[in-house]
């Protein structure tokens, strides 16, 4: 069944997981929940833009942010996202161990990311900077933080995915499964660089950014 | 010991009344028990119900909750008209009330309209493009069941640690700790955030199933046009609901974890909140009234006998209003005081909807002009829609010129308004909507004297309930109000509202009565096809079988089992033996059903703030999610010879 299949996705040169009628109709359903996430995160970036200087005598955002974790999580997460294709790209060419490598290499960037996101944060709040302190506080934990837990999300799903890749194969399934994951994973780097722009880059400059 | 005690039966939860009921409800469930244990239907139940997948079961199961929601609503409704029925009133206390009239509209919006109309949904799409199953069946299932979850947990605050008492838009700051330190508020915001992802599912559901599995033939411009409006329903759920799921998530982080989004002091905005709650809470309208503009375009064609007026206009139109949705929210709250710039811009975005509106008002009335109408129950309600639509609308106009909105904000000028377009639009509709295609779903026709007259009483009890309620607005009554002096001029006509409310009560009592009759005697339908219908799901036995088509069929029309009838091909639905292919199911699965209990523990423990159980339950949500990862073996093969059999069992196979 399989075979066949990866012979028919072959000559329309369609990957396998368009290939399959029942596989495709699951990316579909996938690019809407996309669609779902985004919107999530428009109104948190929106209410961040409501309270970004409801400071409440609490730290500005040039008492707090500095420039080096920030630069390590960007190139981590940027880094994962290249890592990412690369697995695609090897799951396309039928390669399941250069598609379970990259992908472990990816699992690995994200965690990176996650771990100096969360020593960034206990930091804050060692420094006295809770979220109970102001509106500008809670709204950059809840949204820097939301980014942060779909990572996480991320990295188990990517690890049920090694899991699946080792015992399966590259399948029409797998290879669909591994393709949204990508598409996830590829949302929340772009995610991150509005984080990165609206939310760390305009505040620390000091201007008010209209 | 005695602290836990106290904090799950704190004195709201033992007023008389409530005690009364909550015996009655352990009766019930007792009873239940009992009675599935002694007839020996608990597999059954399991198997056929419980663990289910199957679109037509999952709607029936929407459809009995929406109508027990409906009745606990409706109670709550009683109960609010009997307390305003007379001026200087004490029949219920003060706090009782104000939990009355938060259950009352958070149950009719989500626990009753939106499932009543999610029931049509999965018991009509699949069925109208010739599809043999929504496009992800299991997740419609979790959909079902955290709905579910939801509705349990929101219904039982009332029972164990009282009920939320800041309204159905539960403002900041009064639902912050600081003003309403009980556990209510947490029952509303977690309850409705389960509920919430439920509803998100079922919306890229039924989008995904509409966009990508349509019979071959079925362009989207021969779609019917209920499809239509749950595909913008679809796209409605899911640019509305996260907004929704912020507003309530960020009151929740305020409540159990002491950030200040929304609170007095610290830099919070209460604002904010109430633009979130509107950005979602006037798509939400069009969420429950769009279906029942779809039911509606189906109903008026068949019992006129004569093809939908206007079909590009219709989807045009609603394609307006679904756009148009998404700019008026500022109109919910004109007195916020955004300056006179926005408010005119909402207050022109707002009139702008009742073109498009009035386009399907006008479309629907000449459908009928010259068509052989035949007044059955489903086609009542929709007459009776028209003019309670109307005057809603026109209504909703004025509310949307600003200066008039000031005089009449939260006024029951506005109460009566958008009762009459929740009622008229959304509850006719549904009820339409359920006449309709009750006999696809059960197999059996709903007497339809018995219809009429509960028909009749609603109707009348509907209009003495709401129009004394604008004069009332006229006269400066405001909403939510607990009791009122004498000499205002109000006494009577809230005592006419009140009985108004109270025939509406008998209206569904004779519903109820309907149905039940109608389960022992209705008369059967074994044509499948009992209204002369139009479209694919008239072409199948009712109730269809499991596979719903035996053989997808090749659609070439708009109305295509209506013009298969006229062209003489009527036998044309007889399936070809030799066309039977071996048909893949979903499989029946317990991971929706443990994924509902799950989140459910996992909310009852956020709403006490009793971690562990909150861990266990997330515990379980993790391994429902990690165990349908790596289960593949998640569809079954239905053998042709079984088909066969089943197919010319009912009289449908041609050799």
């Amino acid at each position: 069944m399989s075979q066949t299949l990866s012979k028919l996705a072959r000559e329309q040169e369609l990957p396998l997981e368009f290939a399959d009628y029942h596989e495709s109709i699951k990316i579909t359903g996938f690019w809407i929940f996309l669609t779902t996430d985004l919107v999530l995160f428009s109104c948190l970036f929106a209410t961040f833009a409501v309270m970004r200087y409801d400071y409440a005598n609490g730290p500005t955002p040039l008492h707090l942010f500095h420039m080096t974790p920030l630069i390590v999580e960007t190139a981590l997460l940027l880094t994962s996202s290249f890592t990412c294709s690369l697995a695609i790209y090897q799951s396309r060419r039928q390669n399941k161990n250069g598609a379970l490598s990259w992908l472990i290499l990816t699992i690995l960037l994200g965690m990176g990311f996650v771990g100096t996101e969360v020593h960034e944060f206990v930091s804050y709040v060692n420094s006295g900077a809770t979220w109970h302190q102001s509106g500008f506080l809670s709204a950059f934990f809840t949204l820097v933080g939301t980014h942060g837990s779909h990572v996480t999300f991320g990295i188990f799903w990517a690890l049920t995915l090694v899991a699946q890749l080792v015992q399966r194969g590259i399948t029409p399934r797998t290879s669909r499964k591994l393709y949204t994951f990508a598409l996830y994973w590829h949302f929340l780097d772009i995610v991150w660089v509005f984080i990165f722009s609206f939310v760390y880059l305009s505040n620390m400059t000091g201007g008010k950014m209209v | 010991m005695n602290q836990i005690l106290a904090r799950l039966f704190p004195p709201q939860t033992r007023r008389p009344d409530e005690v009364v009921i909550e015996f009655g409800i352990i009766f019930a469930m007792l009873s239940l028990v009992y009675l599935l244990t002694r007839l020996k239907k608990w597999g059954w139940l399991w198997r056929e119900w419980l663990t289910s997948v199957d679109h037509k079961k999952i709607g029936i199961m929407y459809l009995v909750s929406a109508l027990l929601m409906l009745f606990r609503g409706g109670v709550d409704a009683l109960m609010i008209r009997s307390q305003l029925a007379l001026p200087n009133n004490h029949l219920l206390p003060v706090g009782q009330y104000d939990e009355l009239f938060t259950t009352h509209g958070t149950i009719m919006i989500f626990f009753m309209a939106m499932p009543f109309l999610f029931a049509l949904f999965n018991v009509a799409v699949p069925l109208m493009i010739g599809a043999r199953d929504v496009a992800f069946p299991r997740l419609n299932a979790v959909s079902f069941w955290l709905f579910a979850a939801g509705a349990i947990l929101f219904n039982i605050s009332f029972v164990i640690g009282g009920s939320p008492n800041a309204g159905w838009t539960a403002y900041p700051p009064l639902t912050e700790l600081r003003f309403n330190p009980g556990v209510g508020e947490n029952y509303y915001l977690v309850s409705l955030l389960i509920a919430g992802i439920g509803t998100t599912i079922t919306g890229i559901n039924f989008m995904t199933t509409i966009l990508r599995m349509r019979a071959p033939g079925m362009t989207l411009m021969r779609m019917p046009m209920f499809v239509w409006t749950v595909l913008v329903t679809g796209a409605l759920i899911i640019f509305a609901f996260p907004p929704l799921t912020i507003a309530l998530l960020l009151t929740l982080l305020d409540r159990l974890f002491g950030s200040s989004f929304f609170t007095l002091g610290h830099g919070g905005m209460p604002m904010q909140f109430v633009n979130l709650f509107w950005l979602f809470g006037h798509p939400e309208v069009y969420i429950v009234v769009l279906p029942a503009f779809g039911i509606f375009s189906e109903v008026v064609p068949v019992f006129s006998d004569k093809k939908l007026f206007g079909y590009p206009a219709m989807v045009g139109s609603v394609l307006a209003i679904t756009i148009l949705s998404y700019i008026v929210w500022v109109h919910h709250f004109f007195t916020m005081g955004a300056g006179p710039s926005v408010n005119a811009f909402f207050g022109v975005t707002t009139m702008l909807i009742a073109i498009p509106t009035g386009v399907k008002i006008f479309n629907w009335v000449l459908t009928m002009w010259g068509g052989r109408i035949r007044f059955t129950v489903a086609m009542l309600w929709q007459l009776a829609f028209i003019p309670a639509f109307l005057v809603a609308g026109v209504t909703g106009v004025l509310l949307a010129t600003v200066p008039v909105d000031y005089q009449m904000h939260n006024s029951y000028f506005l109460i009566a308004h958008f009762h009459l377009a929740l009622i008229g639009g959304t509850v006719f509709g549904v009820l339409s909507g359920m006449y309709y295609w009750w006999p696809k779903m059960f197999g059996f026709m709903l007497n339809e004297r018995q219809g009429k007259w509960a028909f009749w009483i609603f109707v009348i009890g509907f209009f003495v309930t709401f129009v004394p309620q604008y004069m009332l607005g006229f006269e400066g009554m405001t909403r939510r109000m607990y009791t009122y002096p004498p000499g205002l001029g109000w006494g009577a006509l809230n005592m006419v509202s009140t009985i108004g409310a109270f025939i509406q009560g008998a209206g569904f009592l004779v519903l109820v009565y309907n149905v039940l009759w109608s389960m022992r005697y209705g008369e059967r339908d074994v044509t499948g096809d009992p209204w002369n219908g139009r479209t694919l799901e008239w072409s199948l036995p009712s109730p269809a079988p499991a596979y719903n088509f035996a053989t997808i069929p090749l659609v070439t029309h708009r109305d295509e089992w209506w013009e298969m009838k006229q062209s003489g091909r009527a036998n044309a639905y007889k399936v070809k033996s030799s066309a039977i292919r071996p048909v893949h199911m979903p499989k029946r699965s317990a991971m929706p059903l443990f994924m509902g209990i799950s989140f459910f523990v996992l909310g009852f423990g956020m709403v006490f703030s009793w971690w562990i159980i909150a861990i266990v339950g997330a515990l379980g949500v993790i391994a429902s999610l990690f165990l349908s990862a790596f289960d593949y073996n998640d569809t079954e093969e239905l053998d042709p010879q079984d088909i066969r059999r089943s197919e010319a069992a009912l009289g449908r196979l041609e050799v």
